[in-house]
């Protein structure tokens, strides 16, 4: 297991992480959170602690004051009222001490096209003061994590956009800080190139003891955090884990392919008292945890099963149930749809 | 190198599961935020922009056509016009090198400057602008830097010399070098300044280009400062262009073998108001002109995001 040790000026020194019982005061907290940008209220009264360790989203359409919050917490910004910390050190006051812990990876691509990966990120490591001992073998660690060292001397202008993307997120990693920031770290990209950031970034959990606050409008990519705040004209209506945000809209649906569909349905309401129906060409339910009532189903059904489906409510009724509308409907589609044209342009040259 | 990029969909999703190389962490201790840690930022900053130098070739070639064609095209055209007002023997071309080594580092300070506004349109002054590091590194670092490459493209101009019929004196090299310097650092000083202030690339170089040409011909790089009209002399004497070129004609005019008065007619010393300028008091000001530039685009720096 992966771990790393960042002694910062008022840090105790005794943060040797891992085997020691670690005190869970949470990484990032934001209290009555609020930005004002002249009549625009973009952020109103924000409140949220995230734990270390943890993976967390923010969740919502565009303009909902997602990149507003990440800014003030990454000292880019100032909140017109109230506070923000991030891993102990007061986003207002304290700035060039949350910029050493925090890692970022904006929206759009920071990277110097006209140098290579090496040299960003050697860049990096002097702006950020890594000691010039630990420079070489942790760039070598991060470009592997990323499976870019082989391509460590072409210039990022050679990269494609997924390869940037990566490189930004090592590079991100490079002085080890205790959160990363990831901005919408796949907009712009292809699916598969999609999957694969969330593969690093998963595979990054597994090796390094960070926690990752990120944004998303992909409801598919919310899935990968353990907790998501979804945020809407700049407050959290809702914030939980995935699965109990599902949860808590409402049950699971099973769809059974039988032998009697039927009997079935008949047998489903004297056995376990359920309503079922056909739908779909297939006897269907809405019960309240539905892998736990899939071996039960089996057991006494009495009508042979040849396929069952279980599905989860999809984030997407998550966020409908808590806003009244899809993301899709809210997303200001006319920007998204500019600032991916801008992306794809950057990625060409 | 380039054989991998030809199919980047396919190393992506190759590349997904990596391999854990290195299996423990590597232990990064991070010292305390000091003043060793920005020097060390303007350092890189520094040295960013000589990576950059010694891979565009291309620049450096460039900007050094229009030197060149000042020098030994204009120089040559002209100088059978100005052979009457030189003393025989002395060529044009001599009189004119002081001025065109100027403006050899002229554009390459002012357009490293501009990169700051290519940066920033790219993105990567974000990067820097977030790094846990006070602006004033970076934006020394970046004066430093133009004024490097660009005293490093006057040193290639300070070669050709002798075609110039100026002497390779270890002396008057070294003089010159550091005048170039000079120049350099408050021109690019300069630059940095206006970048600060915009965001576009070409109203960058539009308005650059405005003020050099001006720069360089109210310096008295072509023409002597002496027996010039009145609104003239204003202008060379607020032109700071004018105070190194006029030290550095001087230096090349003290390494040759004159008749006396030459050098009172076309390298007289500048004078404000019939006063004698001293040269160190005209060096003088080009570097606090430099440094309160540099201290203007630091407080801009600050202002921003």
């Amino acid at each position: 297991m992966a771990r790393l040790d960042l002694m910062t000026s008022t840090s105790t020194g005794a943060s040797t992480a891992g085997s020691n019982a670690v005190a869970e005061a949470p990484v990032i907290t934001v209290a009555g959170l609020t930005k004002r940008y002249g009549d625009i209220e973009a952020v109103r009264g924000i409140d949220l602690g995230v734990r270390r360790g943890e993976t967390f989203g923010f969740l919502g359409p565009n303009g909902a004051g997602k990149t507003t919050t990440i800014k003030i917490l990454c000292t880019l910004a100032m909140a017109t009222s109230g506070t923000a910390t991030v891993a102990g050190f007061d986003t207002a006051t304290q700035r060039d001490q949350v910029r050493r812990t925090i890692g970022l990876v904006f929206q759009d691509t920071t990277l110097d096209n006209y140098l290579t990966a090496e040299q960003n990120l050697r860049f990096h490591a002097e702006l950020y003061g890594v000691p010039k001992a630990a420079v070489p073998a942790r760039m070598r660690q991060v470009l592997d994590m990323v499976g870019l060292w082989d391509r460590k001397d072409s210039l990022v202008s050679t990269y494609s956009g997924g390869m940037q993307r990566r490189l930004e997120i090592s590079r991100g990693l490079l002085h080890a800080p205790h959160v990363l920031f990831l901005d919408e770290p796949t907009i712009g990209l292809d699916p598969q190139t999609r999957s694969s950031i969330w593969a690093y970034i998963n595979d990054l959990k597994q090796r390094e003891d960070i926690t990752i606050f990120l944004t998303t409008h992909y409801m598919d990519e919310a899935e990968n955090c353990d907790r998501i705040a979804i945020i809407d004209h700049g407050r959290i209506v809702a914030m939980d884990t995935p699965a109990a945000l599902k949860a808590s809209v409402g049950k699971d649906r099973v769809q059974i392919h039988t032998a009697d569909d039927q009997a079935a349905i008949a047998a489903l309401g004297t056995v376990f008292g359920i309503d079922a129906a056909m739908h779909e060409g297939a006897v269907t339910f809405s019960v309240d945890a539905g892998e736990q009532f899939v071996p039960r189903l089996f057991a006494e059904l009495s009508v042979p099963i040849r396929a069952v489906s279980v599905s989860r409510p999809s984030l997407d009724d998550v966020f409908m149930s808590y806003t009244g509308r899809t993301i899709r409907d809210a997303e200001a589609s006319a920007s998204d749809a500019m600032r991916m044209m801008a992306a794809r342009f950057r990625g060409r040259r | 190198m380039a054989t991998r990029s030809a199919a980047p969909a396919v190393t992506e999703a190759a590349g997904a599961v990596a391999e854990p190389a290195i299996a423990e962490s590597i232990r990064v201790a991070a010292p305390e935020l000091g003043a060793r840690h920005e020097l060390r930022a303007a350092g890189i900053v520094w040295r960013r922009e000589l990576i950059r130098f010694r891979t565009d070739r291309l620049r450096a070639v460039t900007s050094l056509v229009q030197p060149f064609l000042f020098l030994f095209i204009l120089g040559t055209g002209l100088s059978s016009l100005a052979r009457a007002g030189m003393p025989s023997g002395f060529d044009f071309k001599t009189f004119i090198y002081p001025g065109v080594l100027a403006m050899s580092v002229l554009f390459t300070a002012i357009f490293s400057a501009g990169s700051i506004v290519w940066d920033r349109e790219f993105g990567f002054l974000r990067e820097m602008l977030v790094a846990p590091v006070s602006r004033a590194s970076i934006v020394v670092g970046k004066c430093l830097g133009g004024a490097t490459i660009a005293t490093f493209q006057g040193l290639i101009f300070l070669v050709l010399a002798g075609f110039a019929h100026v002497p390779y004196n270890p002396v008057l090299l070294l003089t010159l070098a550091g005048e170039l310097l000079l120049l350099a650092f408050t021109l690019t000083a300069f630059g940095v300044m206006m970048a600060a202030r915009i965001t576009q690339f070409q109203a960058f170089m539009a308005l650059t280009q405005m003020l050099v040409m001006p720069l360089f011909f109210m310096s008295g790089a072509l023409y002597p400062l002496s027996g010039l009209p009145h609104w003239l002399t204003v202008l060379t004497r607020l032109d700071p262009l004018t105070y190194v070129v006029g030290p550095m004609r001087q230096a090349v005019f003290s390494h040759l073998n004159l008749p006396p008065g030459v050098i009172e007619r076309l390298a007289p010393g500048l004078t404000w108001a019939g006063w004698p300028v001293p040269q160190w008091l005209l060096l003088g000001i080009v570097a606090a002109m430099g440094l309160s530039l540099m201290g203007v685009a630091i407080i801009q720096f600050r202002r921003t995001e």
